[in-house]
């Protein structure tokens, strides 16, 4: 196979720098003095700082309020994918079968994708408010079945809901576009053979979207990990008793309002250490079971 | 290249337009945290004062909410991008102090000769700002204090008369309201600056030792051994025995909307929201202010302010400091006092500006009426060494641990021994690291 190559490594250079450039500003600038600033106790207007080593990290390390933090975080993140591409993948199975208006499905499932996050915990925290919202129909037929205001794992329920909806579409465009380039041919020979669409799921369509599935799931644990704050900002505020304080939001907390920048600096390494292992560890072990076509 | 001809056309005009004015204008910037309707007000008092003189152009830039002004002038200062002047909120006074990247307020209206009263000011008010030698380093500006709200019409509904001065007769009143049927006697949603702030004040207990930081970096928090302890697990037993309900923004409604629709018979908040509460009353029942209560066999004391105050960061030009200066000498005019006061609920920070409202009957009459109570609370007594404020680093954290251990008692995990215990705990170790982060620092 011949492979199209520049001759000239100016150009080469050139095409690529203004995507270095890019990722140098707003990538590998900030994480080199988040990395600094993880080492020292940095005062927030500047002003000096020291160089404590290890400190910053044994603190956090030590501190249970940090790891109830990560606990957090990691519910979150598992709850999410699961939920948000489970719903996807049923979603996406169900449009491309082409029922009767297969294409405003599409289009409708697509665009919650462009809702921002403070918007959809808006919307949501109005939908789960308990006194107020459409869950209050809950309380009254139940009383105190629903208090996400005092009741942590509600809150986390209703953080999870907010955070998975957000995830369906994006998921939902990748599962009907990995359906649909499962070719034809190969599901109307099993119709042929007399393999209803249920069989036809689970022995052809399913195995066959391993590799989108895998990606997704890289993508979408990464992303519950650190694009949640929007969703928890505007719902919970990390509340009650901490019970929805995620790894992100903690940051924010920490760092912006609390001025600890050190401290917020170290949560941040940590934080990027989790989500680089964790990709890691789906790369090494999971994409074992993937068969790419 | 039409554009670009364009645009450097342009760009000489703005260029030579720009140096015609220099000599004429100077120009600063300001920062503000308030948003809304109060910071609405903010950008009125920069337009008074740009039309009030033609040396100086003040532009004024909302940041929408204090902790983003101070975050945002931290990175602009790092970046050498700061403005000259920042808003800058109570709880975040100790933090600015030790960085020492300020121009003292004190110090600057001395070298630039203006002559400030200073004795003028409210001193539960400037006591917050000052230094240990009781010069001010930020300028006072929007400055409150809590009060309880009350709907009358439930009162007289539940056959009550008197406003509480004690929490046994406000459980008293909590209790008959219940029996009258009020559905929310009390909307309450927890917060440090009332429930554990101006109540220690209130009370003249210690929030934490070296008088309330004021002393020394070396304090450590003692609310969890006052009567601190005994306000909350009453607050505790008023939730589980419904005669409060919690009333958060999370939750839909927080407490001030709750009480100001008329579904909540008390609620505690700032005297800045009054001006907002008789909006959103619009005449619809009687209601009224009254000094937070204190428990019986306790001697009341001052509250101290709340709000927020002017801050001038160094690193700029002197011609950009006497323009500062200029603004906040602008401030403290008894007409701006008035202008401030009248449009928000905040009160006047001078005596004079205080007088002067009284003076012209300002407080007889709604809608202004009840906001002189927020002074009289403000100058119960003279402020005492616990009660002129606190400096306390890492404050904001150390609310948040507050919060969080509040709400978890709250919802049963533990007692509210446990639960402030473990704040306090907590918060020792954030003005640890604090006094580790400043080693060698002294409080100025």
């Amino acid at each position: 196979m011949r492979r199209a190559y520049f001759k000239n490594n100016w150009i080469a250079a050139l095409v690529v720098a203004p995507q270095l450039l890019i990722i140098f500003v707003f990538f590998y600038w900030p994480s080199s003095q988040a990395l600094y600033w993880a080492f020292t106790l940095e005062q927030p207007w500047g002003g000096g700082n020291e160089w404590v080593w290890f400190e910053n990290f044994a603190y956090l390390l030590s501190d249970d309020r940090y790891w109830q933090s990560v606990r957090v975080s990691t519910v979150y993140a598992l709850a999410t994918t699961a939920l948000a591409m489970g719903m996807a993948l049923i979603l996406a199975l169900f449009a491309d079968r082409q029922l009767r208006g297969y294409k405003s499905f599409r289009i409708g499932l697509i665009w919650p994708y462009a809702v921002a996050a403070p918007a959809i915990g808006l919307a949501f925290r109005f939908i789960f408010n308990p006194s107020a919202g459409v869950a209050s129909y809950l309380n009254y037929a139940f009383p105190d079945f629903w208090d996400p205001i005092m009741n942590g794992s509600h809150a986390m329920t209703m953080v999870i809901i907010a955070g998975a909806w957000k995830q369906v579409s994006y998921s939902f465009i990748f599962f009907l576009a990995g359906l649909q380039s499962i070719p034809r041919s190969l599901t109307e020979a099993a119709a042929m053979d007399g393999a209803r669409p249920m069989r036809r799921m689970m022995d052809i369509q399913l195995p066959l979207l391993t590799p989108t599935f895998f990606f997704l799931l890289v993508i979408n644990i990464t992303d519950s990990f650190t694009d949640s704050f929007g969703i928890v900002d505007t719902m919970t505020s990390g509340g009650p008793a901490r019970a929805t304080n995620l790894m992100v939001y903690k940051i924010y907390e920490d760092g912006f309002r609390g001025l600890d920048y050190s401290g917020a600096a170290a949560q941040s390494i940590i934080l990027m250490i989790l989500v680089i292992s964790l990709t890691f560890i789906q790369f090494r072990y999971v994409e074992r079971r993937v068969h790419y076509t | 290249m039409k554009l670009g001809f364009i645009s450097v056309t342009a760009i000489t005009a703005a260029l030579c337009a720009s140096s015609a004015f220099a000599q004429e204008e100077v120009k600063f910037e300001y920062w503000y945290g308030l948003s809304g309707q109060l910071g609405k007000v903010v950008q009125q008092t920069c337009d008074r004062f740009n039309a009030s003189q033609d040396e100086y152009e003040i532009s004024c830039i909302g940041q929408n909410g204090y902790a983003n002004a101070v975050q945002n002038s931290i990175a602009a200062f790092r970046a050498k991008q700061h403005p000259t002047v920042v808003q800058a909120y109570d709880a975040g006074t100790a933090d600015l102090m030790m960085s020492g990247e300020f121009y003292p307020v004190h110090q600057m209206m001395t070298d630039f000769g203006i002559e400030i009263d200073w004795d003028d000011y409210f001193p539960g008010i400037a006591n917050y700002y000052a230094s240990s030698k009781g010069d001010l380093f930020s300028m006072p500006f929007n400055s409150s204090t809590p009060m309880l709200y009350i709907n009358k019409e439930h009162y007289a509904a539940a056959g009550l008369q008197a406003f509480p001065e004690t929490w046994e007769q406000f459980e008293e009143n909590l209790k008959a309201l219940k029996t009258a049927g009020q559905e929310c006697a009390y909307g309450y949603a927890p917060s440090t600056w009332i429930d554990l702030e101006q109540f220690s004040m209130a009370h003249g207990v210690p929030i934490a030792s070296n008088n309330n930081g004021y002393d020394g970096l070396d304090s450590e928090y003692l609310y969890n051994t006052t009567i601190h302890v005994k306000h909350m697990e009453n607050i505790k037993r008023w939730y589980d025995e419904s005669l409060l309900e919690i009333r958060t923004t999370q939750g839909g409604l927080n407490s001030r909307d709750s009480f100001a629709q008329g579904e909540c018979s008390h609620y505690f908040g700032s005297i800045a929201s009054h001006a907002a509460v008789g909006k959103l009353v619009d005449g619809k029942f009687e209601w009224d202010v009254a000094m937070i209560p204190v428990y019986e066999g306790t001697e009341r004391k001052n509250t101290v302010v709340g709000g927020a105050s002017l801050w001038v960061l160094s690193g700029k030009t002197d011609e950009e400091y006497k323009g500062a200066a200029e603004y906040l000498k602008f401030l403290a005019t008894p007409e701006s006092e008035e202008f401030w006061s009248t449009n928000t609920g905040y009160i006047p920070v001078t005596k004079t500006g205080f007088d002067a409202l009284v003076a012209k009957g300002f407080y007889e009459s709604a809608p202004y009426k009840g906001r002189e109570i927020a002074l009289q609370s403000l100058t119960y007594t003279e402020p005492g060494p616990l009660t002129r404020g606190i400096r306390l680093g890492g404050f904001i954290q150390a609310r948040s641990e507050w919060a969080n251990e509040v709400q978890a008692a709250l919802q049963g995990d533990k007692t509210m021994q446990e639960a402030l215990d473990t704040a306090v705990e907590r918060s020792n170790a954030i003005l640890n690291k604090f006094a580790r982060t400043y080693r060698g620092k002294e409080l100025p």
